[in-house]
């Protein structure tokens, strides 16, 4: 989901969405390379990014991933099932407390 | 939809494997040298920042194989399994072209005999319903089996309640008429309405019409296919061509179908109908074929025949006093002789087969435990146990396939010349023979096989993992618990080996010396040195007696004037035959004994018993003078002399045969062997053929080149007259060599004895890889003994010990085995009892030496030990 995410804002290599991810989180969570790349490969088997070859700024060869309309689409199924998990632990914690 | 477009994706990286790998590659690399950027900025220097940055990364491969697994490249391991495999089994040749030969012998042997019990067994019948098929004859006190008469068939016919159909049937030869000459082939004469009481439709034209086998109706014939092929060439045009028989013009009216066969009858080429109607009551000339009635057993049939037979004896008491019935199941009647010789065969293969296996999986067992500190190697750097187990998995059934691959080819290659290395004679008794494939029982019998030892071979090498990968392994100190559990285990199955290979090698002696008694057996004649040929000499032509009496005495000196032929004789049918043509005779003054039993006739020229090389015991034989004044005159054999008079007494009495005037008995000769060669002599009496002058007889000629004489007799006889046909011409010893129960004789002990040698083989491969494997295991052990002085001799002592054991009770476990065995096969045995000493000692022996060269190579091994090496060893 988090790959998603990052994508949603621009294509990016393997190397760029394992940085981006660690910036944004401020060093709280870091992607390990060993899950990115099965990670990145089961989005592709399952259409939800493209993948194509292009240059970086400093006119290295990378391969740069894009977020497709099928991708969107996960991408907000995702982020509902999650908000949906976050407000009912919420609400355990909230009860938990309050009884 | 979405699976759909997985499943597209994914097709599309497994076809771009390659690019998909190198791509990934260069991803990762990419990344790899950001992180070195990343951290060479912090301050760290370029190859600490490499290290750093690959360390960072983490283990390259296994990113690389999870991506993969991702995708779902199951079988990019597979494909590396196989690759492993196929180099580990390439390095190890030995090994892997032993359990490779070893699996396709057992495989190759169990295919093809499963193929022939398939075809002789298990196929069904080519005919409607076989089961409610019987076959009947006529039961006399002599014998059970004899044959029918004409009228008794349309009485049978009519009076029976128990059948749907009955019909007879009578083997002949015809002497066909071709541009070539005449030619004898062979053909059955028909009811009417056999065809259709077996259930059988030509495949091309039509079968006989009720009343076609009447003396009036035309002659008409049918072709077996064979023969359409053969002789025809299988055109279709053949339907009504004409082809002569026996001087008689016959029209072709059809065509049997392929898979046709009958075998009380075959070989035969052409069936004709009967047309001979004119036969007496007590002219027995045919056997009979019937349909039961629709829930009719085989006992109601029979009880219903005896009252049949019952009523026919009290109408006519001259003919058919005491002449019963016989029904048998017709299904039996062809199978029934087969049925022992191929189970036997069916369990040899399965013996060796069993044996295969055993042997292999033992192999498979040493190999993996001579890997163990591989196994624990690989394990502790990351292998999971379930890739070490498919590892181990994937080597058994490479060798299983390539195994099965190489066996079923052989059984296939040796199916398909099985036609050309069957003997003639035991293809016409076993005519399904010929059409021995790999039919789809056959297919499904081998799938079956290969299944099961894929099966055995992929669990084998697993069950022996070890649980978990330990120091002790990667060290390998001596004995571990599961190294003496297989032993024991291994062991024990190398008893059986070896047990297995003792019964197959008492059978295969047993059936060995059978054969050799029976190639041996008491002829009566001098049977080395003598050519035989069959005459047939043209109805038309010689019609009367006179004119076959003068044919057959120019015929005798035209023969007796050939180079190196020092006589000859003639006789109605030759010696070593079927020991058909019999009568039953009445000795005068003592008109009741034997009256009803049939015995052998036979009609001889004066020459024919020098020219045999009979022994004369009492009296004299036939002269020309007696030819020529018709004397009535017989010589009898000695087994007839034992039944029809007081010993010494036969010379001067007389007896009737047929309607003949009475014939006195002038000479007594040993007895001849004029039936099969594992059948009793029966009583048989000599006749001067001019008393019973017949167009068809044997012709025998002693001379030293009896093999080329044989061409030169047709030449010879063909000067005189080109019609006669000279046919089945062979030398008495090939006809002895060839007959029937001879070439079943043979074949089975070669057979056998092929198993056994295999079996030998294996049984032996298999004691020296438990003797080795024990060796191996025990090396410490002997470093250690020798080390506290133990000689050299001491040791391969210890090593031949326990191989001795093993063999011992090998040996004595299949020699109790072959016993049983043997009284089991005793019906296949002639001469020679299942207790036969001689042979049980002799593999005793045979098989003891062998596992004592096969187990003193790696004793021998063992006392070579450096005690040094072995002590530090492992």
């Amino acid at each position: 989901m988090l790959i998603l995410r990052t994508l949603e804002r621009g294509p990016l290599h393997g190397y760029g969405i394992a940085l981006s991810i660690r910036r944004i989180s401020e060093d709280v969570l870091t992607v390990e390379e060993g899950s990115l790349y099965p990670a990145l490969q089961r989005s592709l088997l399952e259409g939800w990014v493209k993948a194509e070859w292009g240059k970086t700024e400093t006119n290295r060869r990378a391969r740069f991933y894009t977020l497709t309309p099928e991708g969107h689409r996960q991408l907000g199924v995702e982020m509902s099932e999650f908000e949906q998990m976050i407000a009912a632990i919420g609400r355990v914690l909230a009860g938990s407390q309050a009884g | 939809m979405r699976a759909i477009g997985r499943l597209v994706r994914r097709m599309g990286l497994l076809v771009q494997r390659g690019r998909f790998r190198s791509e990934l590659e260069e991803e990762m690399r990419f990344h790899r040298e950001e992180m070195e950027r990343e951290i060479e900025a912090g301050g760290v220097n370029g190859a600490e920042a490499r290290r750093a940055a690959r360390r960072r990364f983490g283990n390259e491969t296994r990113v690389r194989e999870r991506s993969q697994e991702v995708v779902g490249f199951q079988f990019e391991t597979v494909a590396q399994d196989l690759r492993f495999a196929v180099r580990q089994l390439r390095r190890n040749k030995g090994f892997t072209v032993t359990a490779v030969v070893t699996l396709a012998l057992g495989i190759c042997a169990s295919v093809a005999i499963f193929a022939i019990v398939d075809a002789a067994l298990i196929r069904p019948l080519p005919y409607r319903e076989p089961s409610r098929l019987v076959s009947l004859y006529e039961a006399i006190s002599v014998g059970p089996q004899f044959h029918i008469s004409w009228p008794d068939y349309l009485d049978w016919k009519r009076m029976n309640k128990s059948f749907d159909a009955l019909d007879i049937y009578a083997t002949r030869s015809y002497m066909e008429k071709t541009p070539q000459g005449v030619q004898m082939v062979d053909g059955v004469d028909v009811s009417d309405g056999l065809f259709k009481t077996l259930g059988v439709t030509p495949a091309l034209g039509r079968d006989f019409r009720t009343g076609e086998d009447l003396a009036s109706a035309p002659r008409t014939v049918i072709l077996s296919y064979g023969a359409w092929q053969k002789r025809y060439g299988g055109r279709k045009d053949v339907l009504g061509q004409t082809v002569t028989l026996n001087g008689e013009l016959n029209t072709i009216i059809g065509v049997l179908p392929r898979e046709f066969h009958f075998v009380p009858a075959e070989p035969a080429e052409f069936w004709a109908t009967i047309h001979d109607t004119r036969s007496e009551r007590g002219s027995h000339n045919f056997l009979g074929v019937a349909r039961m009635k629709k829930g009719v057993g085989l006992e109601q049939a029979a009880a219903d025949m005896k009252t049949v037979t019952a009523q026919l004896e009290r109408q006519y008491p001259d003919t058919n006093r005491g002449r019963g019935s016989t029904v048998l199941s017709l299904t039996e009647v062809i199978r029934g002789d087969v049925r022992p010789v191929l189970v036997m065969l069916l369990c040899g293969a399965a013996l060796l087969l069993l044996i295969a296996c055993v042997n292999v999986v033992s192999l498979l067992l040493t190999r993996a435990e001579n890997r163990r500190r591989e196994i624990a190697v690989r394990g502790a750097l990351g292998a999971s146990r379930v890739r070490l187990m498919r590892q181990f998995v994937t080597e058994g059934l490479l060798l299983v396939a390539t195994g099965s691959v190489v066996g079923a080819t052989l059984a296939a290659v040796a199916l398909r010349a099985a036609e050309d290395l069957v003997p003639a004679d035991m293809l016409a008794r076993m005519p399904y023979l010929a059409g021995m494939r790999m039919s789809g029982h056959v297919l499904l019998f081998t799938a079956g096989i290969v299944v099961l030892a894929g099966i055995v071979f992929g669990i084998a090498p697993v069950l022996r993992m070890p649980e978990s990968v330990s120091n002790e392994s990667l060290n390998d100190g001596g004995r571990t618990a599961a190294g003496t559990g297989w032993k024991r285990f291994g062991s024990k199955l190398v008893v059986v080996e070896l047990a297995t290979a003792v019964v197959l090698l008492v059978s295969a002696g047993l059936l060995g010396k059978s054969f050799y008694r029976l190639l041996h057996v008491e002829t009566g004649m001098r049977a080395e040195h003598l050519a035989t040929a069959m005459i047939s000499l043209p109805r038309a032509q010689y019609a009367k007696d006179d004119q076959i009496q003068l044919l057959t005495k120019n015929l005798l000196e035209r023969v007796e004037r050939l180079p190196g032929v020092a006589s000859a004789g003639i006789v109605s049918d030759l010696p070593v035959g079927s020991g058909d043509g019999m009568t039953a005779v009445q000795v005068v003054g003592n008109p009741e004994l034997h009256k009803n039993d049939e015995i052998v006739a036979r009609f001889a020229s004066p020459g024919y018993f020098s020219a045999l090389g009979a022994r004369l015991r009492e009296g004299r034989y036939f002269t020309e003078e007696d030819e020529m004044t018709k004397l009535p005159v017989v010589v009898i054999n000695q087994t007839m002399a034992r039944w029809y008079f007081a010993s010494g007494q036969a010379i001067g009495q007389q007896i009737k045969a047929w309607d003949k005037p009475p014939a006195r008995v002038i000479g007594v000769i040993d007895d001849i062997r004029e039936g099969p060669l594992e059948l009793e002599v029966r009583p048989a009496f000599y006749l001067p053929s001019s008393a019973g002058p017949d167009p068809g007889f044997g012709l025998v000629v002693r001379t030293e080149q009896e093999e080329e004489l044989l061409p030169a007799l047709s030449a010879a006889i063909h000067e005189l007259d080109p019609g006669i046909a000279v046919y089945a011409e062979s030398t008495m010893s090939g006809k002895i060599h060839d007959s029937p129960s001879a070439t079943i004789h043979r074949g089975s002990a070669w057979l056998v004895g092929g198993f056994a040698a295999t079996a030998l083989l294996l049984g032996v491969v298999g004691l020296y890889g438990v003797i080795a494997y024990s060796v191996s295991q025990r090396t410490r052990e002997i470093g250690v003994r020798m080390a506290l002085g133990a000689g050299r001799g001491r040791v391969m002592k210890m090593v031949m010990r326990e191989a001795g054991w093993l063999t011992v009770m090998g040996i004595a476990a299949g020699l109790a085995c072959s016993v049983v065995a043997a009284t089991m096969m005793r019906g296949l045995l002639f001469g020679v009892s299942a207790w036969d000493g001689s042979t049980l000692i002799a593999v005793a022996v045979v098989l003891g030496g062998a596992a004592l060269a096969a187990s003193a190579i790696p004793a021998r091994r063992a006392a070579s030990v450096d005690p040094m090496e072995a002590l530090r060893a492992e």
